[in-house]
């Protein structure tokens, strides 16, 4: 039965992300983390494809790939 | 699907300039959504600026682009569109740049409801100086140049633009990002001059001083304070104490000034009265 809910892809452009946090509190799942000074994936399996972090970011650093 | 905001960025130009968190960014990729929503044609958008943070704007638009002198973006975008009036003109800027140096030029470019779009992002200080106190920064608050709270009360920019004669007024947030895309691209389809306000946050030269901790303080202050039109028709004047409006807050369907300014031309060669 692999009508498994797929799973998005995030893409994190690291020479963009300032690690303002703003995608890691506004998402509402917590799928995302700092590491250091940028944002890493957490836990891509809780992610609702909702793409707030992307709408949100300042600076075109994260970018969901739903489909 | 992740959004194609390339297609609209002038190559080579991201990373952009703006501080961690700044909400010009935000507005920058709005203003993009909105342009490609109607399918804007770069050839035929001007993109016109004066000068501060959010001034920078226009350097990371592959359009037609005009960054010109401190508060003279509306001069130089009224001399492009009664230039080129089948162009698109659109104009970015800041509180300061607009509402100070360049209020004159903002209330006389309402006034003649020229059909431009002017998106202003009001983060309530002059963010590329080090935050010295603008006409819109809030009684009481804190900026370089009034360090014990300004005494001034502060411009509401939405309602100055309506007095001074715009057909279309607007106010979103940095932190409603989904809405921002959605006002401009009204905005520029309306016929006249229309004004689209962002609530922003300067983080650096605005949020520090007044204590705010982080952006996202920031940022919940915008989720908390705005409310919709439509909700604020069913709320009390209690309820709406302290709140600030977002949507659409003012539309009208008026002579606008190209037109008028054909007819002169016309009436001068003995034509139409
Ligand atoms: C004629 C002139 N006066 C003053 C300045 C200095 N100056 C540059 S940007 C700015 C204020 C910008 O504030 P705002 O428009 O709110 O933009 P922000 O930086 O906050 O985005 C000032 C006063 C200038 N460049 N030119
Ligand atoms: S798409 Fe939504 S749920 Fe997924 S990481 Fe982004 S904000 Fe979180
Ligand atoms: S919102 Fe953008 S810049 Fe800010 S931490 Fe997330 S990816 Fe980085
Ligand atoms: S100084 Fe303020 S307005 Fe300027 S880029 Fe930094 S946060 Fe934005
Ligand atoms: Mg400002």
């Amino acid at each position: 039965m692999s009508e498994e809910k797929k799973l998005p892809r995030i893409e994190i452009i690291e020479k963009y992300c300032k690690g303002c946090h703003i995608c890691v509190e506004f998402c509402p799942t917590k799928v995302l983390e700092m590491k250091g000074f940028v944002v890493s994936v957490k836990d891509l399996s809780k992610c609702i494809k909702c793409m707030q972090c992307e709408l949100r970011c300042p600076d075109f650093a994260i970018k969901v790939y739903a489909e | 699907m992740a959004y194609d905001y390339d297609k609209y960025i002038r190559p080579g130009k991201l990373p952009h300039i703006w501080c961690p968190g700044c909400g010009h960014g935000i507005v920058l990729k709005g203003l993009i959504r909105a342009m490609d929503s109607l399918n804007l044609k770069k050839e035929e958008t001007a993109i016109v600026s004066g000068i501060g943070c959010a001034s920078r704007l226009p350097g990371y638009m592959d359009c037609c682009t005009l960054h010109t002198a401190h508060g003279r973006a509306a001069a130089f975008a009224t001399g492009v569109k009664l230039a080129r009036p089948e162009m698109n003109v659109i104009l970015v800027g800041g509180d300061g740049d607009g509402t100070a140096i360049g209020g004159n030029h903002f209330i006389h470019a309402c006034r003649r409801n020229i059909d431009m779009t002017y998106v202003i992002m009001n983060n309530y200080i002059y963010g590329m100086t080090g935050g010295q106190f603008s006409p819109t920064t809030p009684h009481l608050m804190k900026a370089s140049t009034t360090p014990y709270g300004n005494p001034d009360p502060s411009f509401d920019i939405a309602k100055l633009a309506i007095g001074a004669g715009a057909t279309f007024v607007a106010r979103g947030t940095a932190f409603h990002a989904n809405q921002i895309d959605k006002l401009i691209a009204e905005g520029i389809q309306h016929k006249g001059m229309s004004v689209i306000e962002i609530l922003d946050d300067c983080p650096t030269t605005y949020g520090r001083r007044n204590k705010y901790k982080s952006v996202i303080e920031m940022m919940n202050r915008l989720k908390e304070v705005a409310v919709p039109v439509k909700a604020a028709e069913k709320m009390t004047a209690e309820q709406l104490q302290g709140k600030i409006l977002t949507g659409v807050l003012y539309k009208a369907d008026l002579p606008e000034y190209c037109a008028e300014y054909q007819k002169v031309i016309e009436r001068s060669q003995g034509g139409a009265k």
